[in-house]
This record gives C-alpha cells, sequence and structure tokens, in this order.
C-alpha cells in the first residue's frame, strides 16, 4: 500500500475549500438578474381550494409574478412522479393519486404547495404571500399510520380506503407451519419513529432560462442532478434532455433526502422562463421541516418462531407504512423492496412471511432516509432476536451466533443471496472491544450508584451496492442502477475523472482518485474528480443505498482497465513491441524481459501527438468510459454494541461504550470508512433516543424546527470504537461492500435493547427521551418492589 | 435604508442597507462572503457563526445595523498570509467535516472554545460547548478529536494564529 493508495487513509482533497469557506453551495449561486421566489404553502393538512385571489399581492412592492397550479396546468408541466411500480397481493397495480408541484384543487398537507410568489427581494415575496387570498374548505384531516385506511375521508380519488397498496413477500405456508410447530413464539408490536432527515444545507435551486439558447439550467441541491434531468425532461416536461443542465455544485449532506425531484426546484426552472429572469429560492429550516420528504414511520406486528434447540424456525410481520400524502419519487420501493428482502437478517431462517401496507396520510411525504427500509427491518429483526434470547434464557450474543448463516452463497426466502460474510467474527471482535465479560461488574458498579445499566446487541445486515438493473426492473423500479465513468487523460497525463456518483460529503474527490492513481501509478494530486454536471458527465443514477464505492468506483475500475488496455497499444507503437509483450505496472509500459519502458504521462502525450502510429492503425487520443452493472446487492454486515447507564430518577440515559465492528469489503480509505459509521451510528442514537416527527391530530407539524425536534448534539453522544473484519464482496471487481448507510441501521436496536435489558422490561417505544424513559423506570422499580 | 460600517476580515467595509438586514445576510449578500452559512434561522444550529470583537456570535441573530463599527472575523479571515488557522488544519488533519455546510461555524466555535477555555481541552468540555452548533453527518467523534488537537497545537503557534483576546461586544 502506498501513501496514497488503495487502504490509506487519505487526508480529503476537498477539505481546503471547507475549512476557509470556500465550498459552493447552490445557495453562494447568483445569477444576474435573480428574482426571488417564494412558496406560499396549506397551514391545513387536508382542504379543497375554492379559489386562490391574487390581485392584492401582484400589486405590492416588488413582485414580478403570482402563479398557481392553473399556470403549471396551462404550460401543461406535469406533476411529480413515483418511478417504482409496486403490484398488490392480486397482482394489480399501487393505486396512485396524482402529485401536482401546485396544488391543483385540493392541498393535503401543511406545508403542500398553493402558489409561488416570484419578486425582487425574497422579503418583497414573503410579505406579498401573505396579500394572496385562498379560499379553503377544510376537510378531516387521517394522520395516524394506524388508523388511516380505516377513516371515511378520502385523500385521493384514486385509492379509496388511503391504501397505496397491499403487498407481500416470503413464503406463507412455510411460515405458518413454522409457527403451528414451533416451540416458542416471540411477539413484539413496533412503532418505527418518524424522521426527519435534515441535512445541515437547507434545499435551494435556482433556475436560469437562456433565451438565445432556448436552453435551462438548474442548479440544485441534489444527489443526482441525471435523475433529476431525465425526471424533469421526460415526465414533467420542463425541456428535452439536450436543452436543461442540472448542476448539483457542492451539496451539505442529503441522506436520502436530496435523491428526490421536489416541487420548488421544478417550478423554479420552469418559472425562470416565464418571468424571463434567473428564480432562487432556498428553504428555510421550517420549510426542510415541512416539505422534505420524511423518513420511517411503520407500525408492525413481528413474531419470531423458534424450536426447541433454540434455532429459529420462522419470521412473520405485519407493517403498515406511511407514505404521507403523495408519493415522493421512490417512496413506495421502501417499505417494500428495500424492506422486507431484509428481514432474514444475518440469520439462517426458512421461512419468512412479511406482509405490507402502504397508506396515504395527511402528513408531508414519506420517502428513502439513510438506509431506507434496511433500519426498519433491521429493528424488527434485532429486536425479536434481542427479546427471543431474553424470553429463552439465552445469552443475546450466544443466541445469534447459534442462528447465524455460516455458509454462502445463502439463499434466503424473501429474495436475497448472500454472498459472503463472516458475522461470528465480527461478534467476537465487538464482544472484545466492549469487554463483554466486565459488562456484570459494571452493572453491579451502576447499581451500587443508583442507576441501571445495560447492553444491547444488534447484528446487522443490509443491502447495498444498489443495485443490477435487470433485477430492479423485475422489482418494478423504472429506471436501471448502473453508474457511468469516464476517465481522461490530458496529454501530460493528467487525469480527469468524471463519475455520475455525487458527493455530498462521502469524500469522492479523495477516495475516487486514490483509486485512479494506485492503478495508473500517478501522484493522487495529478487525478481530478468531475462530478455534478449533467453538461460534463454524460449520464449517472447518484448516490444513495451506499452505491458509490461499489458501483461508481467499480464503473471507474472499468474504465480505467480501458485507459491501460489502449495506452498498451499505444506502447506498443512506440516501444516498438507486440501489443502482446507490453505490460502495465507502476505507472510504466513495459515490454517483456526487456528494459525498455514508457512511464504513464509519456505514453499519454504519444496518444495526442499520434506520430508513431497512423490513424488507420489507431485512433488518437486516451479516453474511455464505462458503464458498470453490479450483478448482485452486496451485503454489508456487522455487529454493533450499546451499554449504557439510566438515571432512574431523570430518565436521562447516557451511552457508555459503543463497540461497532463491520464488514464493509475492501475499504478504499479507512478514515473515510470510519468518519460514515460514526455519523451513522449518531443518526441511529437520534432516533433512538431523540428524533421524533409528530403531527397533532389536526395534522399540524409540532416539531418543525430545531427548538422542537431534538437533532443528536455533542454532549448527547459518547465516542465510538469502531473495528473492522473484511470478507471482500465476490461481486465486483474491487472487492467492495458500502458503508455509508451501516451505523444508522445498526445503532436504533442496539440502543433500545440495551434500554429494555436495563429497565428490565420490554416496554419503551422510540425515541426513549427522558421523560419516556422515566416513565418506564418507575414501571421497573414497581416491577422490583412486587418481587 | 441605512448605512453601516464595520472591519470584517481586516478590511473596513460600508454598506447600505435595509435596516432589518441580519448580519449573516449582510456578509453573504452584501459581501460575498458565502463561506457563513445558515442553516436553522433560530439560532439553534451555528452554521452562521463569526466572531464579533473577538466572540463568537450567531450571525443569523444579530441585526448588522447594531453592529457600527464592530470587527468581526469570519472563516474567510481566519487564515493568516495564506497560511491555515492551526484550528483549521486540525478539522482537515481528523477529518471533522463531511458536507462540510456546519464546518464554517464549528472553527468559528471551537476558537472561541479554545479562547475562553484555553488550550488543554477535555473531551466533557469540547462536548458540552459545542452545544450550539450542529452537525449531522460526522457525529462529532472526529470534531472532538479535531477541536482537542486544533487548541493544543494554538498553544504551540505564534502570535500570529491566535484570535485577539476576548473582549466585551459592545
Amino acid at each position: 500500500m502506498t501513501a496514497t493508495g488503495i487502504g490509506a487513509p487519505v487526508r480529503r482533497k476537498e477539505d481546503h475549500r471547507y475549512i476557509t469557506g470556500q465550498g459552493r453551495y447552490t445557495d453562494d449561486i447568483n445569477r444576474p438578474g435573480q428574482a426571488h421566489a417564494y412558496f406560499l404553502r396549506s397551514p391545513h393538512a387536508h382542504a379543497a381550494i375554492r379559489g386562490i385571489d391574487t390581485a392584492a399581492a401582484r400589486a405590492m412592492p416588488g413582485v414580478i409574478g403570482i402563479f398557481t397550479g392553473d399556470d403549471l396546468a396551462a404550460d401543461k408541466v406535469g406533476g411529480l412522479i413515483c418511478g417504482w411500480m409496486i403490484h398488490n397481493k392480486d397482482g394489480s397495480p399501487m393505486r396512485a393519486g396524482a402529485h401536482p408541484a401546485l396544488a391543483q384543487g385540493k392541498v393535503r398537507y401543511v406545508g403542500d404547495h398553493v402558489a409561488v410568489i416570484i419578486a425582487e427581494t425574497l422579503a418583497q415575496a414573503r410579505d406579498a404571500s401573505e396579500a394572496v387570498i385562498v379560499d379553503y374548505e377544510v376537510l378531516p384531516a387521517v394522520v395516524y399510520t394506524a388508523s388511516a385506511a380505516g377513516t371515511e375521508t378520502v385523500i385521493h380519488a384514486e385509492a379509496p380506503d388511503n391504501t397505496v397498496y397491499n403487498w407481500h413477500l416470503g413464503n406463507k405456508d412455510e411460515t405458518e407451519r413454522a409457527f403451528r410447530e414451533a416451540a416458542h413464539v416471540t411477539r413484539l408490536d413496533i412503532v418505527n419513529n418518524r424522521l426527519v432527515p435534515n441535512p445541515m444545507e437547507p434545499r435551494a435551486a435556482v433556475g436560469d432560462y437562456d433565451q438565445g439558447e432556448g436552453a435551462f439550467t438548474l442548479y440544485t441541491t441534489s444527489q443526482n442532478p441525471h435523475v433529476a434531468r431525465l425526471v424533469l425532461s421526460a415526465f414533467i416536461g420542463i425541456a428535452p434532455e439536450n436543452k436543461l443542465r442540472v448542476i448539483a455544485p457542492d451539496v451539505g449532506g442529503g441522506f436520502g433526502s436530496k435523491i428526490f425531484i421536489y416541487a420548488e426546484e421544478t417550478v423554479c426552472v420552469w418559472a425562470a422562463k416565464k418571468v424571463g429572469r434567473p428564480v432562487k429560492w432556498n428553504s428555510d429550516r421550517t420549510e426542510a421541516f415541512l416539505a422534505d420528504a420524511h423518513g420511517r414511520d411503520h407500525v408492525t406486528h413481528a413474531e419470531l418462531a423458534t424450536n426447541a434447540e433454540g434455532r429459529i424456525t420462522g419470521l412473520r410481520v405485519k407493517t403498515t407504512a406511511n407514505l404521507g400524502a403523495y408519493l415522493s419519487t421512490f417512496s413506495s420501493s421502501v417499505p417494500t423492496y428495500l424492506y422486507a428482502p431484509l428481514l432474514s437478517g444475518s440469520y439462517d431462517i426458512p421461512a419468512i412471511y412479511a406482509e405490507v401496507d402502504a397508506v396515504y396520510t395527511n402528513t408531508a411525504p414519506v420517502d428513502a432516509y439513510r438506509g431506507a427500509g434496511r433500519p426498519e427491518a433491521t429493528f424488527v429483526v434485532e429486536r425479536l432476536v434481542e427479546v427471543a434470547a431474553r424470553e429463552l434464557g439465552r445469552d443475546p450474543a450466544k443466541f445469534r451466533m447459534q442462528n447465524y448463516v455460516r455458509k454462502f452463497p445463502h439463499q434466503t426466502p424473501v429474495i436475497m443471496m448472500y454472498d459472503t460474510g463472516n458475522y461470528a467474527a465480527s461478534m467476537k471482535k465487538a464482544l472484545e472491544i466492549i469487554d463483554y465479560k466486565g459488562f456484570g461488574k459494571r452493572k453491579r458498579e451502576s447499581a451500587r450508584n443508583g442507576k441501571l445499566r445495560g447492553i444491547g446487541f444488534s447484528s446487522y445486515i443490509e443491502a447495498c451496492g444498489i443495485a443490477p438493473s435487470a433485477a430492479v426492473g423485475s422489482l418494478g423500479a423504472g429506471v436501471g442502477l448502473w453508474e457511468s465513468a469516464e476517465v481522461r487523460v490530458n496529454p501530460v497525463g493528467t487525469v480527469e475523472v468524471l463519475t455520475g456518483s455525487h458527493s455530498h460529503g462521502q469524500g469522492h474527490e479523495t477516495t475516487f482518485a486514490q483509486l485512479v492513481s494506485d492503478r495508473l501509478g500517478i501522484p493522487i494530486e495529478n487525478v481530478s474528480i468531475v462530478h455534478g454536471d449533467t453538461d460534463k458527465v454524460q449520464m449517472g443514477m447518484g448516490t444513495y443505498g451506499s452505491r458509490s464505492g461499489a458501483v461508481g468506483m467499480s464503473a471507474i475500475f472499468k474504465a480505467v482497465d480501458k485507459v491501460i488496455a489502449k495506452g498498451k497499444k499505444v506502447a506498443a507503437y512506440v516501444l516498438e513491441a507486440d501489443e502482446a509483450d507490453i505490460d502495465f505496472a507502476d505507472g510504466h509500459f513495459s515490454v517483456k524481459g526487456t528494459d525498455r519502458k514508457l512511464d504513464f504521462g509519456s505514453c499519454a502525450l504519444q496518444a495526442y501527438v499520434a506520430h508513431k502510429f497512423s490513424g488507420q492503425d489507431l485512433e488518437p487520443g486516451l479516453k474511455e468510459g464505462a458503464f458498470y452493472d453490479p450483478t448482485n446487492f452486496t451485503f454489508p454486515a456487522g455487529v454493533h454494541i450499546c451499554e449504557l447507564e439510566i438515571d432512574p430518577d431523570t430518565g436521562v440515559t447516557k451511552i457508555q461504550r459503543w463497540a461497532a465492528v463491520d464488514d464493509f469489503g475492501v475499504v478504499i480509505n479507512p478514515m473515510i470508512v470510519e468518519g460514515q459509521v460514526h455519523g451513522g451510528i449518531a443518526q441511529g442514537v437520534g432516533q433512538a433516543l431523540l428524533e421524533g416527527a409528530k403531527y397533532n391530530s389536526d395534522g399540524q407539524l409540532v416539531t418543525a424546527s430545531f427548538m422542537d425536534y431534538c437533532m443528536p448534539r455533542a454532549d448527547d453522544l459518547p465516542s465510538f470504537d469502531v473495528g473492522m473484519t473484511v470478507t471482500p464482496c465476490p461481486s465486483n471487481p474491487l472487492g467492495i461492500k458500502g458503508c455509508g448507510e451501516a451505523g444508522a441501521i445498526a445503532a436504533p436496536p442496539a440502543v433500545i435493547n440495551a434500554i429494555t435489558d436495563a429497565l428490565g422490561h420490554e416496554d419503551i417505544a422510540m425515541p426513549a427521551t427522558p421523560q419516556a424513559v422515566w416513565r418506564a423506570a418507575q414501571k421497573s422499580v414497581r416491577r422490583q418492589a412486587a418481587e | 435604508m441605512a448605512t453601516v460600517s464595520m472591519t470584517v476580515n481586516g478590511k473596513a467595509v460600508t454598506g447600505v442597507i435595509d435596516p432589518r438586514t441580519l448580519l449573516v445576510q449582510f456578509l453573504r449578500e452584501n459581501l460575498r462572503l458565502t463561506g457563513t452559512h445558515v442553516g436553522c434561522d433560530t439560532s439553534q444550529c451555528g452554521a452562521c457563526v463569526v466572531h464579533v470583537d473577538g466572540v463568537a456570535v450567531k450571525s443569523c441573530t444579530a441585526l448588522a445595523i447594531s453592529l457600527e463599527g464592530a470587527e468581526v472575523t469570519t472563516i474567510e479571515g481566519l487564515a493568516t498570509d495564506g497560511r491555515l488557522h492551526p484550528m483549521q488544519e486540525a478539522f482537515r488533519e481528523h477529518h471533522g467535516l463531511q458536507c462540510g455546510y456546519c464546518t464554517p461555524g464549528m472553527i468559528m466555535a471551537a476558537v472561541d472554545i479554545v479562547n475562553r477555555r484555553g488550550n488543554d481541552l477535555d473531551e466533557k468540555t469540547i462536548r458540552e460547548d459545542l452545544d450550539g452548533n450542529i452537525c449531522r453527518c460526522t457525529g462529532y467523534h472526529n470534531i472532538v478529536k479535531a477541536i482537542a488537537a486544533g487548541a493544543t497545537a494554538m498553544a504551540g503557534g505564534s502570535a500570529a494564529d491566535r484570535e485577539p483576546p476576548r473582549q466585551a461586544a459592545e
């Protein structure tokens, strides 16, 4: 390993601009003549719009234009789409209501988009919004996940019982038999709490229209600018793709919420032509709470069957998933194909059956948030397994190890073919790191201090490297999930790598350069990564689902292969040798068995001057592209153990130790990978202890600012002990599995298993706030007194 | 409209502004110093932290017009003569940032912690004093390491590396 090669903790190339205030985020971009957009949003969760009177507002100072859904419809601007078709149990397609970018006739959640006001300044646009008169007929609101399907109020005429689909997966008959024959059945009712992703950079958009060229440019906070262009062009109909450029510059975090194509971005780019001015919109934090896609929000009944030997023989779940008021871009896939196929966890479970009902409610749309379906599945599996071990009087670590998948490949009953892994190795290492043997002593010491100490396990698996295009196509995806790369070698041997992946914190400018520098034997400074601009990068599918290493870098790997192959042809002419005799290593092309060689930069120059070969023999230039379509999902897995202490007098929970041992396959940059693990754990701990989006019964979001929605802060978290095990992924050339979501998937059950271990009962829901823990601890105290 | 004059990163600046203009808007929109970010609008997240007369201030909470004559330092003014401030170096060295959006406010808050608490900072002090800054990417683990290291490096650095001593805001 070299100091900058694969496996080295290279300090990030992108950091200089961030630490000096020179980052360039969408809100930092200002176009000449720019006007400002402000969205008038629904104050009601559910209402019919009888009329919108904009006359007074139009007369306000600075107002340039006010548009409503009628204006979009008149321009034939299409609605927002959901790109994943799910079929019901009976084979019929899901029932999706229309999703106009600006409301047409009805508003369906607080924050829904009623009109856009475009003015010279943001303050003027806001002021004018207050003069728009909207005649609402307020309708009853459907708010709660579990009861949405049973109410008379209908949110979309297309879905008469507010149900988007009734879906299922698994081997139902075998599962029912497993439960009939079980020696023991563990049952849990689980609520996976609703979360708001909250990247620190709020969403933003600047739409621009070039009248001379007839072309649009949209600067926006996107994790996948090419998908945004595709949807805005092919489905919404803003402009053909060759007349629409989407630029996602520095993006300040995404966590899934910036995958989706939203109303505001759509309206800004459309309105730029309408008003003949660039149009800028920047979300404030409360708008982000109201209108960014939320995450999670499942209500589940789950059961686990075990036999007399303590082997898990069956698992069944019945989940109701809240998709909010409209189907966001990938929402339908999250509680189905990103959820149920993970219900086997790390375990050899012969029979699994999952039923999922997805419902509409008068709340913000719900879509992928870090982990997307996999945290929900992991929470179900790891809570069930922990509780089963307790009910059976088994050590939770040993019970898990007894039931682990140990032979690979392993076909689960729920689609997935696990390719490789060593779950017991991760467990053993995690037990060492946490000092499991010393836990009893530490617990007794806590008890002496009046504290309740608990330990909780989470042995997660996830499916990443999303995903083989044919496979996802067969499951209903509207797109293929390959990735593209282009490696452009300049005449002096420096390299630009164009990638369809998008970095919004993941450090691609460093890790991707490490790969290319390592393989071409050139200094890392000579490699630049280009991403986030549809005019530069031809096509790409973007960054989510921990896919940029396993899929994005595999595409780069393939393109580098082609560059080396072409370089060998050039070198053969220059070195006057047979192409078959040319080797490439350490940045040099050489002739086998001789000392004749050509360094990479000289080869590049020869490729461009083209003096040593004719155009008939070989094309000049050194530039190659590749598309990589994965052949399987990847299966990162690991064990996280949380040890915590509860103060029963205050309900305050303090995490004392955290051991994380993850198998991400081959790691390119361990510093960056560990950083991803830390951040994921923090979001998972946030879900378990602090965060919860709450709507009241009228559908008002009562947690719509950082004062009401508790984000994890530095003093809520401990430092983390992070270890790794490695089984290389066999399905991609680099052996990478992916690391971006692991912490958020692993952490919530580890925390709740630790809290319930400390409390001695299972009666606590997320977020386990001090108030909730205090109440639960009183119950523990009463139980102890009764005993 | 009103006129305000202050010193920003060592340069005298004057602006004609709407009286409701916040300091962060003045910095970002009038001076085009876009390193200072807005993350929440409610003084919770700290992405907008700058120093006013040597003290950390959330610039989304201060009216520009109230800062006539103030000395303001933003993230763009922290490096001197092309040399990074030790706290900036520490954030890079310890991977104390991912998406970079909270980073300017984090670094400005971190320097303020050192100014208030000294150069020998334990983890508990750092975590408690970072209460006003939210990061969604890092889980704070590496930020805490970076601040401890940056604090130590600030003690070893030359006077040019130091912030002016703390003064009461006028």
